[in-house]
């Protein structure tokens, strides 16, 4: 486990998420692109929990947790960094979880986008009465020195 | 989140500076399409140099901003956008549809 935090559905909160998940992310490895992916994706995954699933209550539970992958043989360096996000809400409809195509110049509807363009494995599944979004990132030995 | 106005002639620019999240881009929205939409500002610049980060919250109200000023026979320009607004919005392939100026003297001259 790299980090475990219970916050409340409170949009004030994203920033400080951001700024924990750049701090820890750059610490895991990441180059400074792949740090502001990581970053968006959780951010992203927060708001929509803030919006859908507890429809602007600013006082419901979410669980954040940050763990260490382990090998993948596909990956070459073998690590990953992986992010759960548990919330208490009623379930979702997964027709919904399919973000809208991008060839129309419309407002909404992107943050789904970036979850999956920003990560490598995006999962949701419902457990135990509850909403748990699953999101990995694979380090890339190669691509560390951009940016 | 801080956004001011300013206003320069007939355009009305306004600086923005923090991030733009869930938490305040309402704020971004408002005061984009009052400007728009009710006070009907020929051209209004969003100085974009000091946002450090932009959500899909965020980028939707720049859309609405220029859908707005669109149906209002306006003008509606991006200034400064940093490398992650920017990366935000190729993201979204939404980059090409705004006026995009790398400077505040650009974009007024425009």
């Amino acid at each position: 486990m790299l980090l475990k935090v219970e916050l409340p559905s409170d949009p004030s909160m994203l920033c400080v998420v951001r700024g924990a998940m750049e701090r820890l992310t750059e610490t895991f490895g990441f180059s400074a692109s792949e740090v502001r992916s990581v970053t968006r994706a959780v951010d992203e995954a927060l708001t929509n929990i803030m919006r859908h699933s507890y429809g602007g209550k600013l006082d419901r539970r979410i669980e954040l947790s940050c763990l260490r992958v382990s090998k993948q043989q596909r990956v070459p360096s073998g690590q990953g960094f992986e992010v759960r996000l548990v919330d208490y809400g009623p379930k979702i409809d997964p027709a919904k979880l399919r973000g809208r195509k991008l060839d129309e110049i419309k407002p909404g509807g992107l943050g789904l986008h970036f979850i999956r363009q920003s990560m490598d494995i995006v999962e949701f599944k419902r457990a135990r009465g509850t909403n748990v979004l699953r999101l990995v990132k694979y380090l890339q030995p190669e691509k560390r020195e951009e940016n | 989140m801080q956004i001011s106005a300013r206003l320069l002639g007939t355009t009305t620019v306004f600086d923005i500076t923090g991030d733009i999240d869930f938490a305040n881009s309402p704020e971004v929205r408002k005061a984009l399409l009052s400007e728009i939409r009710e006070k009907k500002t020929p051209k209004v610049v969003m100085n974009m140099s000091k946002v450090r980060y932009i959500d899909s919250s965020g980028v939707a109200s720049l859309v609405e901003g220029l859908k707005a000023s669109r149906d209002a026979g306006t003008r509606f320009l991006l200034v400064g956008l940093s490398s992650a607004a920017r990366e935000v919005l190729q993201l979204s392939r939404l980059l090409k549809i705004f006026e995009v100026f790398d400077t505040e003297e650009a974009a007024l001259a425009s």
